[in-house]
């Protein structure tokens, strides 16, 4: 009786303080804060993702399957690839909504966010940004559509975090190019038709456009992943692949082409990567909640609420600066380093908060039929794509001191 | 209210009520039912608008208008409804407190209004909304236009010559086939279509796309309920079961505890 009367008081202060009541789905509001076409394009994206995604995760991420038509050709279809860009099929969407597509395929898995992020960023934004018109026509709006799949190769088996230090080679050879070299690690490459291929010609780093069905070109798959099982991975292997004139991308050269791909990549993984740890909090507070041992919910004990306040909080906190930085990106005002900055937070709390709801889950954690270990497994690779925790750490303190550590 | 003559092309006018998330879990608080919640188009008036969209497909409509009638933020139903294929769109708006005021025959009426400009040969309707479950709308704005309807339709096929639509409605004991004639208001049931989801590049034109919005209270209906809410409160928690002996214990439960029978 006290305690209703309690609650009334509670309720009454609220109402004259102007505070809300708390929102387990979204407790900063980030939905406030959105456009009109910034949510309906979240809806649209999580139908489609419920319909198609959701529905084959567990058995292709056990038996690595990967239905290139049903997942591209159904992304392309839903409007989904390359949601920035202007014209040539594509949406010409904010930024921000961008980062809420990650978002909403990632809580699925981020097997799929991996494909579309190449596709998106690493792909259609190259071809984009640094091609001409015609390289344009000829390819963004057959990978707008999902009907060409795209890679991105620029990691080699011996240059990771350096990628300065890469050994593929162009040559110019009787007007076109000879290009020999190996990529390694490639999302979709075992599977791609349009390779977006970074080597040396003259000592400085382009961008080659490579496509199957050039001889020498060979993409075999990279076999026992314990991660990103549905999304196929691979190496490029060329030996004299001959490439022609009309295939370089005229407006890179250095380093900043692939980075500039790249920071457009992150941004869309911290939002991503969010999406996962969503995922995992929510399963893990609907167990804990479920779940009864010695008489009472597992949910009821202090350990356990203290682990989900954790969660909740690194994930709202994460999503809230996500939102302002896809705002500045939209008006030229997001740094490179604040996206190494919040790719490296929500990648390393979304381990984080993965790994510890596997704990939560007890021995089910660790079946794929409850989702945790699967985001765990593959949020190993994604703290490590696009930039290892610990190499985005050092970006930000040679910004920080202007003392460059790695070298 | 005088029949057109037989159209060569049909407007389908599509009715999509921005109504509660159908993930959200409805709570009631301090009498009052928690609305402060997402919004998204009703799913049965999403089947509606994937009945309107195929029957353009197949040339058999010409022009499909999206209407809704909520608060400012209702807009996004009709951006929506016209990223899936509505060729322009009604947004009755009212604040707030006109909203949730807002009666089942107020609403008919306001579509019955509407059909004084918008001249739809066919009306297409969810069933009832997800929300409040009324199920009344449909069937009212036929009584108030005084035209058939086909309600529960799991088939629809309008005739070659589009005097007429022929509905199977899934009824308690089955199936009950009608054919009436158009104009005509049909309301549609889960097993009507799978709707599509909106492309987002659709979504992008949509925002370009003009939403006609009229006050609700320029309208000239009379607004004033026509009912009074007593109370409001959630169902009660599901408690545990229990096991009986026999068949005179279930009775003497049934009878006495629960006042079943």
């Amino acid at each position: 009786m006290l305690r209703a009367a309690a609650r009334n008081t509670l309720r009454q202060v609220r109402a004259k303080s102007g505070y809300a009541d708390y929102d387990l789905n979204d407790p900063l509001r980030i939905t406030e804060s959105l456009q009109e076409e910034e949510v309906m394009v979240m809806n649209a994206a999580k139908s489609f993702c419920d319909a198609t995604l959701r529905p084959v995760v567990q058995d292709w991420w056990r038996n690595e399957k990967f239905d290139k038509e049903a997942v591209f050709g159904g992304l392309g279809d839903a409007g989904l690839m390359g949601p920035t860009i202007d014209g040539y099929g594509c949406p010409g969407t904010t930024s921000v909504a961008a980062g809420l597509i990650s978002r909403e395929i990632e809580k699925v898995d981020s097997s799929f966010r991996s494909a579309w992020s190449v596709q998106s960023s690493l792909v259609m934004h190259p071809i984009y940004t640094y091609g001409n018109e015609e390289q344009r026509e000829r390819w963004l709006p057959g990978l707008a559509q999902g009907k060409l799949v795209g890679c991105f190769g620029l990691t080699e088996p011996n240059s990771g975090s350096d990628p300065g230090s890469m050994t593929t080679r162009a040559v110019e050879k009787d007007g076109h190019y000879l290009l020999n070299g190996q990529k390694m690690w490639i999302t979709s490459a075992p599977i791609a038709d349009v390779m977006v291929v970074w080597a040396k010609l003259d000592g400085v780093i382009r961008g080659f456009v490579l496509e199957r069905g050039m001889e020498g070109l060979e993409t075999p798959k990279i076999e026992g992943k314990m991660s990103l099982r549905a999304s196929p991975t691979g190496m490029i292997h060329m030996t004299d692949v001959k490439v022609p004139k009309e295939n370089l991308l005229p407006n890179a050269k250095g380093l900043s082409g692939p980075f500039g791909c790249l920071s457009s990549a992150r941004y869309g993984i911290a939002w991503g990567a969010l999406g996962a740890a969503e995922s995992c909090f929510h399963r893990a507070r609907e167990y804990t909640m479920d779940r009864t041992q010695f008489g009472r919910p597992l949910a009821a004990n202090q350990l356990i609420q203290n682990k989900l306040a954790d969660m909740t909080t690194e994930i709202s906190v994460g999503l809230a600066s996500c939102l302002q930085a896809g705002r500045m990106k939209d008006e030229g005002k997001l740094s490179v380093e604040a996206i190494s900055m919040l790719k490296r937070y929500s990648t390393g709390k979304a381990i984080r908060i993965a790994r510890e709801a596997r704990d939560m889950l007890g021995g089910n954690g660790i079946v794929d039929e409850y989702d945790v270990i699967r985001h765990a497994l593959n949020l190993e690779s994604v703290i490590t794509y696009e930039g290892t925790y610990d190499v985005h750490a050092l970006i930000l303190g040679r910004a920080i001191t202007g003392i460059q550590s790695f070298k | 209210m005088l029949r057109r003559t037989l159209p060569s092309s049909m407007r389908a006018v599509v009715g999509v009520k921005h109504a509660v998330d159908y993930t959200i879990k409805v709570q009631v608080k301090g009498g009052q039912v928690v609305k402060d919640v997402r919004h998204s188009m009703n799913p049965f008036d999403e089947i509606a608008m994937e009945a309107a969209v195929q029957l353009k497909e197949k040339g058999i409509v010409s022009e499909v208008v999206a209407v809704t009638i909520g608060n400012a933020k209702a807009v996004e139903c009709v951006r929506v409804a016209m990223s899936l294929g509505a060729d322009r769109s009604v947004h009755v708006v009212g604040d707030q407190t006109a909203i949730d005021n807002l009666e089942t025959l107020q609403v008919a009426k306001i579509f019955a209004k509407l059909h004084e400009e918008l001249q739809g040969d066919i009306y297409l309707m969810g069933k009832q909304a997800i929300d409040d479950d009324q199920c009344h709308t449909p069937q009212m704005l036929a009584g108030l236009l005084n035209i058939p309807q086909g309600t529960f339709a799991a088939g629809l096929t309008v005739a070659d010559d589009k005097s007429s639509v022929t509905v199977q409605r899934e009824v308690d004991d089955g199936h009950q086939t009608v054919n009436v004639s158009l104009p005509a208001v049909v309301s549609c049931d889960l097993r009507l279509n799978t709707p599509r989801f909106p492309n987002i590049r659709n979504i992008m034109k949509a925002k370009k796309m003009p939403v006609n919005t009229m006050k609700i209270e320029d309208l000239g209906i009379d607004l004033t309920p026509r009912t009074a809410t007593l109370e409001i409160s959630a169902p009660e928690a599901r408690k545990g079961g229990g096991k009986v002996a026999d068949v005179d214990e279930l009775i003497n439960k049934l009878k006495n505890e629960a006042k079943a029978i």
